[in-house]
């Protein structure tokens, strides 16, 4: 499992977003998966081999490391990542699910009429398999919670990231007094101004792809809101043609 | 995703691209990311194992390294290359909305014959109209970046050289240590040539946008014969 393989699947996603959901979908593939394995691996690669203290005590080394870094920003961000990518799936789950019964009753219903030829049939299915929904009714719903979610999972997770990190500043320097370590030792973090750049990058693309989030929700909000007032007015108008 | 899968997605942009957006575009793929990712990145591969400082007084040598070297070169190559490549999907996103409206155009008058949808998904779109404003934008946001980025390694290594000694006095480090970076010619080589690379990036992308101007004033003078620069940018707004 790798990233290609994610980005084959929320590229069918693609599909059945707005213009704001394609967006973000770069945003997500360019900005923060190309950047984490292109940049920030390399930069978190000798995270524990280059992180020294100032003791021969050995044990102390690993012992502070795993004081001051339970979880890796690398691994951090690569959860954050898998989690924020599946709520859309939820959309693609649902619209395999719309397709599938509209065949089964495309199917029954040419099964009925026995004189519909084969081939028109077969091209009834294919305009099935390749046409785009409107995001409407369910498939509104189901577009919406996805959207929750992953403005849940992307809040969560900086969240997550501020707390366990105290700040999104990485230390040069951090001070450690755990068994085995003789007395109170200096240990000495590798790049931390390349890790304070990177992590600071990496919230801000976050950001920006929540604010992307809450602007496609809003979309969604509005036009189901426009549209159920243009029903209304055009329910209002034909009462009041069949009154006359 | 990786390299090879964001030249995919970046050279799926070419077609609505001009001649020198082509040029551009091999120069970026085969002149800046096939020499970081061939080259490049095996010089820097040792910058810290190799960084070496007078003193065995642990954590000098992470500290002095943190210090003059806050980014490396290899990350910040790597961070332009992504912002300069992408204002080219602006254009895309663009002709890919462009393609919506032609499609629902056509369905509305009645031409929804699958054989036409499939012409209008084909068809190379004419740099004209908004367009051609979207391509001009995307083209000042790339030199925007370059030059950015340019500057940026000027403040962060002075001159583009990278020296075989710094001297560094920072805590725990003892008093002042002299510090050895690994590879310091090879390195100069390299920032040289990416930054000529990139210079001709500005160049070419300058030259681009100087063309699509060019092209555009030429075709207005041809079909309007004399007017005024004002209504041909209006034209342009309109169109």
């Amino acid at each position: 499992m790798s990233w290609p393989i994610l980005y084959a699947q929320l590229v069918g996603v693609n599909r059945h977003s707005t213009s704001l959901g394609k967006v973000w979908l770069s945003v997500l593939f360019i900005f923060r998966v190309m950047v984490l394995v292109v940049a920030a691996e390399s930069v978190w690669g000798d995270e524990q081999s280059d992180f020294t203290c100032n003791t021969l005590q050995p044990g102390c080394e690993n012992v502070c490391y795993d004081q001051f870094f339970p979880v890796s920003h690398i691994r951090l961000w690569c959860l954050q990542l898998l989690f924020v990518s599946t709520p859309p799936l939820l959309v693609t789950m649902y619209v395999a699910y719309r397709n599938q019964r509209d065949r089964k009753r495309l199917l029954e219903g040419s099964g009925r009429s026995s004189f519909l030829s084969n081939k028109s049939q077969e091209e009834d299915l294919d305009t099935l398999k390749r046409r785009r929904l409107p995001i409407a009714g369910a498939l509104w719903w189901t577009y919406a919670f996805s959207l929750l979610f992953r403005l849940l999972f992307e809040g969560g997770f900086m969240y997550a990231l501020y707390v366990v990190y105290d700040g999104f500043h990485m230390p040069r320097l951090v001070q450690c007094d755990q068994w085995p370590c003789p007395n109170l030792v200096d240990c000495f973090v590798s790049r931390p101004t390349e890790k304070t750049i990177f992590t600071v990058f990496m919230t801000t693309i976050s950001s920006i792809c929540m604010v992307l989030n809450m602007a496609e929700l809003s979309y969604l909000v509005a036009k189901a809101v426009t549209r159920s007032l243009c029903g209304q007015k055009e329910r209002k108008r034909r009462s009041s043609r069949e009154d006359a | 995703m990786n390299w090879a899968s964001f030249y995919a997605v970046i050279s799926g942009v070419n077609r609505h691209s001009t001649g020198i957006g082509r040029i551009w575009l091999s120069v970026l793929f085969i002149f800046r990311i096939l020499v970081l990712v061939v080259a490049a990145e095996s010089v820097w591969g040792d910058e810290k194992s190799g960084f070496t400082c007078n003193t065995q007084q642990p954590g000098c040598n992470s500290v002095c390294y943190d210090h003059f070297f806050p980014i490396s070169h290899i990350r910040l190559w790597a961070l332009q290359l992504i912002l300069v490549s992408t204002p080219a999907l602006l254009v895309a996103m663009h002709v890919a909305h462009r393609r919506h409206v032609d499609k629902r155009i056509y369905k509305l008058s009645g031409r929804s014959n699958p054989k036409d949808l499939e012409m209008i998904k084909t068809q190379k779109m004419k740099i004209s109209g908004a367009l051609w404003w979207t391509y001009v934008i995307s083209l000042f946001f790339r030199i925007g970046f370059e030059v950015t980025f340019m500057y940026l390694f000027y403040m962060i290594y002075p001159g583009y050289k990278m020296i075989r000694l710094v001297k560094c006095d920072s805590y725990p480090c003892p008093n002042t240590v002299d510090c050895f970076v690994s590879r310091p010619t090879e390195k100069t080589v390299f920032t040289v040539f990416m930054l000529a690379v990139s210079g001709v990036c500005i160049i070419l992308n300058i030259a681009e946008v100087l063309f699509l101007v060019g092209k555009a004033y030429g075709k207005h003078l041809h079909t309007a014969g004399e007017s005024t620069v004002g209504a041909w940018i209006q034209q342009k707004l309109c169109s």
